[in-house]
């Protein structure tokens, strides 16, 4: 046996996970609470002794942590115009594991430097421009940001023709500045690796231990990444499969949390049909969104006012006032669950029902009939998830009830939005042990231990259509 | 990458619901041929997306293609719309089918020319023409 180690350090609980690599099984896992403002380390003790509890005295060989404590990875960023530089810029950061907290378009203002001030991000990601392309906006982008005192590590990956310009101006008003490739070198082509590995490298570098994530890190050897970037890594190992051992294709992922929504695909999305035309930025193969404003208790009132309080109320078969009480009471007691009452659990059924339809509604592309004068053409923009057969589920509010597959189904296509390019029918896989994020950090290094594990352990919870 | 450097960059399209594909290929290549940076957005492109693309591109002319006869109203307030993107002055040029039926071109051309466009071009145009005007437009700025 090789028990390994893997931990994720969340904002409210550390989770633990043990693996044996050699027999490639689960050993166990176990949580508890968070505690980043004394030492990190008190809640990792504390949960790894109720694992051992569990498993019995383990002698881990090696062990792996990725965190979304303390915030999370904070970011900002800047692109020309919101549909390109913009858009790729987003899509580079939330694919990196990060937590965006704003976003840019066009020259930056006075006021636009006053609320970075407040917003204090961990990374700003400086972009605007193809290569060779406009140059005036990303370097009166970098004059603005020249004007703050240096708080935050800066990205350039604009117009490579001036991101040396760039990084003078900010280096001489002392900022630190990494260069990467232009996230979108040529219109219309996404180019965010190198972008999204430097994103990593500042985490690991600067980030973790600013945020005293490393404080006394006896048992750590290692936070390696951020938890949405671990998740998004488990993600895409499963589907694409290891060297001699299959995956289970494209796949569609759901993770619902308390305070937003996330959600992951990793399949292509491109139109396969003649007389479909693509429109706006192809999307990257492995994407990740996040619903800020969706999540069962922090972000409950988004929910409802995405769905619709009358949808809502009758889903859960309770009256419209009583649905805004609870749901009022719930925004305020964020700890409160279920816990066997029948109203609190057909309502949080019901919520958790429209979290998934509203935040992958959002992720998945959408279709446009039109007529021309050479017959039906349809326009597609976004990810076409139609054909996607798999949908894997993570989060409290579908992992810790039965009706998991029903309330899953909400991810899959509906008659009444044809435009809307979800899955047309899925196998439900369901992360009942909260493994994801554990297994995207194994899978760095026992890539195949991390599948075989996933495709045992992540339960299929039937067939939706 | 250094082509980046000395080429003038176009941005091309055949705009609204215009589905032809072919000439906007012939044109791509003679373009590119010609010695400019070309950034093709294909079929069907609009308005917006022909100057969000010459915003990031910094492109140095738009030159927009329509087949199918509805180019004229596909292509008003174009110019207003450059304007006000900050693309001031950048040079509009159109060729095609611009026009519903068969018109006497002097005054289609007016009438584009009057939107705003440098240049509009009669039906069977050779890229060759469209490549002088563009040098005629662009060369020594």
């Amino acid at each position: 046996m090789k028990p390994v180690l893997l931990v994720d350090f969340g904002s409210t609980y550390t989770k633990v996970t043990a693996v044996d690599v050699e027999g490639e099984q689960l050993l166990g896992t176990a949580q508890s609470w968070t505690t980043v403002t004394t030492d990190i380390n008190e809640g990792l003790n504390k949960a790894l002794a109720i694992l051992e509890e569990k498993t019995g005295k383990l002698e881990f060989t090696e062990t792996y942590a990725c965190s979304s404590a303390a915030g999370g990875l904070r970011m900002v960023t800047s692109g020309l115009v919101p549909e390109l530089t913009s858009e790729a810029a987003r899509m580079a950061s939330l694919g990196a594991g990060a937590k965006l907290v704003g976003l840019y378009s066009y020259e930056m203002t006075e006021d636009d430097i006053e609320d970075i001030k407040e917003l204090k991000p961990d990374i700003f990601l400086l972009c605007g421009g193809t290569d060779g392309g406009n140059k005036a906006n990303i370097l009166h982008n970098a004059e603005m940001l020249a004007t703050m005192e240096p708080a935050f590590p800066i990205i350039i990956a604009g117009n490579r023709s001036c991101a040396r310009s760039c990084q003078r101006i900010l280096e001489a008003a002392g900022h630190t500045t990494f260069i990467c490739d232009n996230v979108m070198p040529k219109l219309g082509t996404l180019s965010i690796d190198s972008t999204q590995s430097k994103i990593r490298d500042v985490f690991l570098g600067r980030i973790v231990s600013a945020k005293g994530l490393t404080k006394a890190a006896s048992l750590m050897n290692d936070i390696v990444m951020p938890t949405p970037a671990a998740v998004l890594q488990a993600m895409t190992i499963l589907a694409e499969g290891v060297d001699g051992e299959a995956g289970i294709g494209e796949l569609v992922g759901v993770d619902v949390g308390g305070a937003t929504t996330d959600v992951y695909s990793i399949a292509d999305g491109m139109p396969t049909a003649n007389n479909t035309v693509y429109k706006g930025l192809p999307e990257p193969y492995a994407k990740r969104t996040v619903e800020g404003d969706i999540g069962m208790r922090y972000s409950i009132h988004g929910i409802v006012e995405a769905a619709g309080l009358s949808r809502v109320a009758k889903m859960a078969g309770i009256s419209e006032a009583r649905v805004t009480e609870l749901v009022d009471m719930l925004g305020n007691d964020t700890e409160t669950l279920p816990g066997g009452n029948d109203e609190l659990e057909r309502l949080d059924k019901a919520l958790a029902s429209m979290a998934v339809e509203t935040a992958v509604t959002r992720h998945a592309g959408k279709i446009e009939e039109t007529y021309t004068m050479m017959g039906q053409t349809f326009v597609q923009s976004g990810k076409d998830l139609r054909g996607v057969t798999q949908i894997v589920v993570t989060g409290g509010s579908l992992i810790h009830t039965k009706d998991t597959a029903e309330i899953a189904r909400y991810a899959l296509a509906d008659a009444s939005h044809p435009e809307s390019l979800r899955p047309l029918k899925a196998a439900v896989r369901t992360d009942r042990k909260y493994i994801l994020a554990a297994m995207g950090l194994l899978s760095l290094h026992y890539p195949a231990a991390a599948l075989r594990i996933m495709k045992k352990e992540l339960e299929e919870d039937g067939y939706s259509e | 990458m250094k082509e980046h450097h000395d080429k003038k960059i176009l941005v091309l399209g055949v705009i609204g619901a215009d589905v032809h594909a072919v000439g906007n290929k012939i044109l791509y290549h003679a373009f590119t041929d010609a010695g400019f940076q070309v950034e093709n957005l294909g079929v069907m492109v609009s308005q917006e997306e022909f100057i969000a693309a010459a915003i990031e591109t910094d492109a140095d002319a738009i030159v927009i293609s329509s087949l199918y006869g509805q180019g004229e109203l596909d292509c008003v307030g174009m110019r207003e719309k450059c304007d006000e993107a900050g693309l001031t002055g950048i040079p509009l040029l159109v060729g095609g089918n611009i026009v519903v039926g068969k018109q006497d071109f002097n005054e289609v051309e007016k009438r584009f020319k009057a939107m705003g466009f440098d240049r509009a071009f009669p039906p069977n145009t050779a890229p060759e023409t469209t490549i002088e005007a563009l040098h005629e437009l662009l060369d020594d700025k």
